[in-house]
């Protein structure tokens, strides 16, 4: 029975061929401007490490002095040197590391090349096996390579294939401004999106190629990148090569945590190191802690621009409007076949045959609106992507949301389907075959 | 035009004129939203920054090595830049309106205020009021004499010292405005941190921020009399003719090479790129909302046209029998001009009462003012219009229907 349904529909779609037209475009525009903004938003919000950012903790604590506190003060959203430090060298976690942003410039060996800047992440031993950084060649440094001040570095495929043609790299020397570095590991491509662990560099596309012990690179006084806020007489950022003053957060602590009861073991640990603290009289405020989860984390600094939720909103507007418009048209399609549908009532075809039948129609018209939505969405992406956006290059589509541009097109068409077709099979049969 | 026969005939066809009595009304809530969107879009990227933007060219640069004296070595490159042919003027800043990085500063006006009064831009640098081309309305620039190393400063607040403090400052028009409604704001002190002090001497008409995200505080700005060192972060300013700004950065940056063949140069751009590509966002938004309105035009349309198409061979046996009856072709054509006229207006009452929710329901999400009420009329005249095309085709036909078609049977 559905085959005939099928051909039914197929043959009504080419008879009135303006009408079928306009129907499949209204559903292939809405649908179209739909998945680009979702897959935009999908790609945006997703998850930088599956699997384990349920782990990964970003604990807040507040070291600000007492002038201007207020009840339910937000703590910083990063950490100073002396209480990263403090932290990291506590070892209370599975794993944790401490990191600034920054820049260093790397003199290739060969003549051929002139020195360039890269972005450069200044971090601790953890940091790799903590965010399961895929290693091409070699490993990271270890925890006594940071307190050594190690002059370690692990450089990026892309990186390795500018200087080191791709070869394995591994303990060859890299001079980064001016002093010999030794390459301990080459990572794989490792982009994650957003960039989760630092946001103050901006939340996406931003890439570092060289990652070095945080010591080695304050000791050397390499230029930092990335904010940072300051309390009291504290000064920040004046000068590239100069540190931000003790009053300042301006370093990113992660750590990673295997169980809940760990976090809250990891929490109470907080509190009661800023108890200490204030006891020591280093923090002025009463404890005020945050032990977020990297999700969460993302989810409290708003990482997909506000901007793209708007468009996502805008697009469900638009396919609102198209349904309505096929809601129309399939109506004024179905009634206009009155005469059709009340000779095959007549020979007995039931209400529910004709409903279902009807119904087989607007799914054949999804169907076609989802091919055609499908592509209009290919082209939006590819306009996305030539925008001139931070997340532009990001903008793909992944096979789940290519099945949910089916999903949608056909659970759209159906539901526009369903009152047409409703008000089609309730013709009295009778009266429509007497007036013919 | 009799309104009753088409009130009545519209009666007996509910579902489809509430169908596009709701497509209409949705449209008309996007529409002037979205008109609405478009142009906060527009004005934001309008923004003056104050500064000539047609005549600047920005030059940043990176040693190696650090050099043995940063400041010296800032010095150094200024003069060598003022030597370039076309260059009338240079100036070293920390930081260039809408460029995106920023260096910002809580001001308060007693150094023991428990709350900073508001956040202000703090621009660092030499020569920025003739190299930016900032208009003084009052006071007087900063003199030479007048500047201190950064790394001075910096001591002198890690100790607590205020020697040196209260330093000279010029202040925004915006801010010296806000901190001192109807006051003369020459000579009025504020503070950046509870030990440094400044004192107003001039006051530059704009100088937009680097990060002009709010439009109500994007023109809070501070020049500061600091010196900043060549580091890597700093902007060389060149101002020139429109015409000699690639000449200049060419000459600027060889010049640089030749001063340090070691260093990078990182970034070198005429200012219209440090704009544009600040803005690129509310541009893409803002295209965004007129496809969108344009598409939704567009689908209303079709629409329109579908079910008048329909209606028309629907009645074709009726429009025959009021032809036959003495009814002409431009009653028939009005006929259903009118009837469109009817519903679009409908469906525009309706859209009003949701463009008010939408409004309300974006304020609450996005920060958004209130919806003006100029915005109204706007998707109204967009979708009459739209209406009355959109059924001229359909209505032409049910005229050309000859009267003749009463006396057939289908």
């Amino acid at each position: 029975m559905f085959g005939y349904y099928l051909d039914l529909a197929l043959h009504s779609l080419t008879r009135n061929k303006v009408l079928g037209a306009l129907m499949v475009l209204a559903i292939a525009v809405g649908i179209g401007a739909c998945m680009t903004t979702l897959t935009v938003l999908h790609v945006l919000s997703g998850d930088p490490l599956p699997g384990k950012s349920g782990k990964l903790y970003y604990p807040q604590i507040d070291p600000q002095d007492a002038r201007g506190m207020m009840p339910g003060t937000l703590a910083p959203e990063q950490v100073t040197l002396i209480d990263g430090m403090n932290l990291l060298r506590a070892k209370r976690a599975d794993r944790q590391a401490l990191m600034a942003g920054g820049a260093v410039p790397i003199q290739p060996g060969s003549s051929s090349l002139d020195p360039f800047y890269v972005e450069a992440r200044y971090t601790s031993a953890d940091f790799f096996a903590m965010f399961d950084t895929p290693f091409l060649y070699g490993r990271g440094w270890t925890g006594a390579d940071d307190e050594a001040h190690a002059r370690d570095v692990v450089i990026t495929r892309q990186l390795n294939d500018k200087v080191f043609d791709g070869a394995d790299s591994t303990g060859r020397s890299l001079r980064l401004g001016g002093i010999t570095f030794r390459v301990v590991g080459v990572l794989d491509s490792w982009r994650p999106n957003p960039h989760f662990y630092d946001l103050t560099t901006g939340s996406y596309n931003y890439y570092e190629q060289a990652f070095l012990p945080l010591q080695t690179a304050l000791e050397l006084h390499f230029a930092k990148n990335g904010s940072n806020d300051c309390w009291g007489n504290g000064t920040g950022g004046v000068e590239g090569n100069a540190y931000p003053s003790a009053t300042c957060v301006w370093l990113q602590f992660w750590v990673e945590l295997d169980s809940a009861a760990k976090a809250a073991a990891y929490r109470q640990f907080l509190v009661h190191n800023s108890e200490e603290q204030k006891a020591l009289g280093r923090f002025q405020r009463a404890p005020n802690v945050q032990l977020r989860n990297l999700m969460q984390w993302l989810d409290y600094n708003r990482v997909v621009p506000g901007d793209v939720r708007l468009q996502a909103w805008l697009a469900f507007g638009f396919l609102l409007v198209c349904l309505v418009n096929t809601v129309g048209l399939m109506l004024a399609k179905f009634l206009r076949r009155s005469g059709e549908l009340s000779v095959r009532r007549a020979l007995g075809a039931s209400r529910r045959a004709l409903f279902a039948q009807l119904l087989t129609e607007s799914g054949v018209i999804g169907i076609a609106g989802g091919a055609g939505g499908l592509l209009l969405s290919l082209f939006g992406l590819w306009m996305v992507r030539h925008r001139a956006s931070d997340y532009a290059s990001l903008a793909h589509l992944d096979p789940a949301m290519l099945l949910v541009t089916f999903a949608l097109a056909i659970g759209a068409s159906l539901l526009a389907g369903i009152l047409p077709a409703w008000r089609a099979c309730h013709v009295a049969p009778a009266l429509q075959l007497k007036s013919h | 035009m009799e309104l009753r026969p088409i009130l009545a005939t519209l009666r007996r066809h509910k579902v489809i004129l509430w169908l596009l009595m709701l497509e209409i009304a949705l449209s008309c809530a996007i529409i002037c939203n979205g008109v609405f969107l478009i142009v906060q879009r527009l004005q934001h990227m309008d923004m003056p920054s104050g500064i000539a933007e047609r005549e600047l060219v920005q030059i940043q640069q990176a040693p190696i090595e650090p050099p043995a004296d940063r400041f010296a070595r800032a010095q150094e490159d200024l003069a060598t830049l003022r030597q370039i042919p076309g260059v009338q003027a240079v100036a070293m800043s920390n930081q260039v309106p809408f460029g995106g990085a920023s260096s910002n500063g809580n001001v308060m006006l007693s150094p023991t205020q428990p709350h900073p009064t508001l956040n202000a831009a703090e621009y660092f640098g030499e020569n920025l009021v003739q190299t930016m081309g900032l208009q003084l309305v009052a006071g007087r620039p900063l003199r030479p004499d007048e500047y201190v190393n950064a790394d001075v400063v910096i001591k002198a607040l890690a100790d607590g010292n205020d020697k040196g403090f209260p330093m000279p400052m010029l202040v925004s028009q915006a801010l010296a405005t806000r901190l001192w409604p109807q006051q003369n704001p020459l000579g009025k002190l504020l503070w950046l941190a509870p030990t440094a002090s400044f004192r107003v001497v001039g006051v530059v008409a704009t100088l937009a921020r680097a990060n002009a995200y709010n439009i109500a505080t994007a023109q809070y700005s501070m020049i500061i009399p600091v010196h900043m060192g060549a580091d890597k972060d700093q902007s060389y300013l060149l101002r020139t003719r429109p015409a000699d700004r690639q000449q200049v950065i060419a000459a600027a940056v060889a010049a640089l090479k030749h001063a340090d063949p070691t260093r990078v140069i990182t970034h070198m751009r005429a200012y219209d790129e440090i704009r544009s590509d600040y803005f690129k966002d509310d541009r893409a938004m803002a295209g965004i909302l007129v496809s969108v309105i344009v598409a939704l035009l567009l689908v209303t349309g079709l629409g329109i046209v579908g079910l008048a198409s329909f209606w028309v061979s629907q009645r074709r046996k009726q429009i025959g029998i009021r032809r036959a009856l003495g009814a002409t072709r431009t009653d028939i054509l009005h006929y259903f001009q009118t009837e469109n006229f009817l519903i679009v207006t409908l469906g525009i009452v309706i859209g009003m009462v949701l463009a008010y929710g939408l409004s309300l329901w974006l304020m609450l999400h996005y920060e958004l003012p209130h919806l003006p009420g100029i915005y109204f009329p706007v998707g109204a005249l967009a979708l009459w219009a739209i209406g009355q095309l959109a059924v001229l085709g359909p209505a032409l036909r049910a005229a050309a229907v000859p009267p003749v078609v009463a006396t057939r049977s289908v």
